[in-house]
């Protein structure tokens, strides 16, 4: 992807991550407001296609958007040519993918 | 600070290696930090190295660190920077320095190429000249940039610049703005390409060192916005 392509991505995935975050927050101080258990929680998404879409984009718009904003400040900071900032950002996205459809996994499945 | 006090003056000599020395000099009233070091030049030290043209804030020539910030030195008074008498005057940061307070600018200017920053018309010496309304909203925002003076105090300013040396910095994209807006001007789809690199528009973090310290009080943050909205647009039109 060329920096402007890497720019609109990033600003793109910023749009998506906005709302998915406030729904997370707000998610996270029902669950602990209302004294879920673990084993609560996971009777509710396990198997729920909503919320296993939900976080799954989640986690690709996260991944995105870090993976875009590490080649930023690694490009700032080191001196590393074209080829290395791409290689390590796709990197980064692939591992971040990785652990966070991962996590998905094991709350949905 | 009155008439009849000395100022304490550092001075830096030599290039990159070099250090500041110290002078005295006479501190008189509406005094501007262009006349100190030359009378330190006249007076004191017929060696030191310095530029300037014009002393009326035009060329753009006599930009200097300033007690840490980068000024136009011909148009700063003395009385406005310092309160104890005590003046740092070095070479402008980002830039290799020649010698003193002389830096090599041609990396500066390089960048402005390397932005596309010069018009490219479609008119010739027979055609009329053009009408331009004065009030479009491109018009007005070509106006807001182009008393730009070339003095690289912005680029001296920015953190960006020093830390991605590639970075083509606040004054290249501020030209390349400007002519963006022109609607004269024929190259503005090579320009966008030019400015949408990694050196280009994006590498800006918009904390506005450039605008805080420009001498005509340009904003080259607003022009890298609209440059990095054009470059969105241009994107989501498969353009770039
Ligand atoms: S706003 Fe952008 S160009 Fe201006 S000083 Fe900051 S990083 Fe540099
Ligand atoms: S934008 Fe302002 S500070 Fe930068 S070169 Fe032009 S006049 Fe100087
Ligand atoms: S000497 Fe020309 S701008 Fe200062």
């Amino acid at each position: 992807m060329s920096p402007a392509q890497l720019y609109v991505a990033q600003r793109l995935s910023a749009a998506v991550l906005a709302p998915l975050v406030l729904i997370h927050l707000g998610l996270i101080v029902y669950a602990i407001q209302d004294g879920l258990s673990a084993a609560e929680i996971l009777s509710r998404t396990r198997g729920n296609l909503t919320w296993a879409v939900f976080y799954s984009i989640f986690v690709i718009a996260a991944a995105i958007h870090g993976a875009i904003g590490l080649r930023a400040i690694v490009s700032e900071s080191l001196a590393w040519s074209r080829a290395w900032l791409n290689t390590a950002m796709y990197g980064a996205a692939v591992f971040l993918s990785a652990l966070g459809m991962r996590a998905v996994a094991a709350v949905v499945l | 600070m009155k008439q009849g006090d000395k100022l304490a003056v550092r001075i830096w000599k030599g290039g990159a290696d070099g250090g500041y020395t110290e002078f005295e000099a006479p501190l008189r009233a509406n005094q501007t930090v262009l006349d100190v070091v030359t009378w330190i030049q006249r007076n004191r030290d017929p060696g030191l190295a310095y530029r300037f043209a014009c002393r009326v804030g035009m060329c753009g020539s006599c930009a200097m660190t300033v007690n840490g910030k980068p000024r136009w030195t011909c148009r700063t008074h003395v009385s406005k920077v310092t309160q104890d008498s005590r003046l740092t005057i070095g070479p402008l940061r980002n830039l290799p320095i020649v010698k003193d307070l002389v830096c090599d600018m041609t990396v500066f200017f390089d960048k402005w190429q390397n932005a596309r920053g010069r018009f490219q018309g479609r008119a010739t010496r027979y055609d009329d000249i053009e009408r331009i309304a004065p009030d479009t909203p491109a018009r007005k925002a070509a106006d807001a940039g182009i008393e730009c003076i070339n003095c690289a105090v912005c680029y001296a300013a920015c953190d960006v610049v020093a830390w991605k040396p590639d970075y083509l910095g606040p004054a290249a994209l501020n030209r390349a703005w400007t002519l963006q807006n022109d609607i004269r001007d024929t190259a503005q789809a090579e320009r966008l390409a030019a400015v949408a690199g990694d050196a280009g528009c994006h590498s800006c973090h918009s904390q506005q060192g450039c605008t805080a310290h420009c001498p005509k009080s340009l904003n080259p943050t607003a022009a890298i916005a609209g440059l990095k909205r054009s470059v969105f647009q241009a994107v989501l039109r498969g353009e770039v």
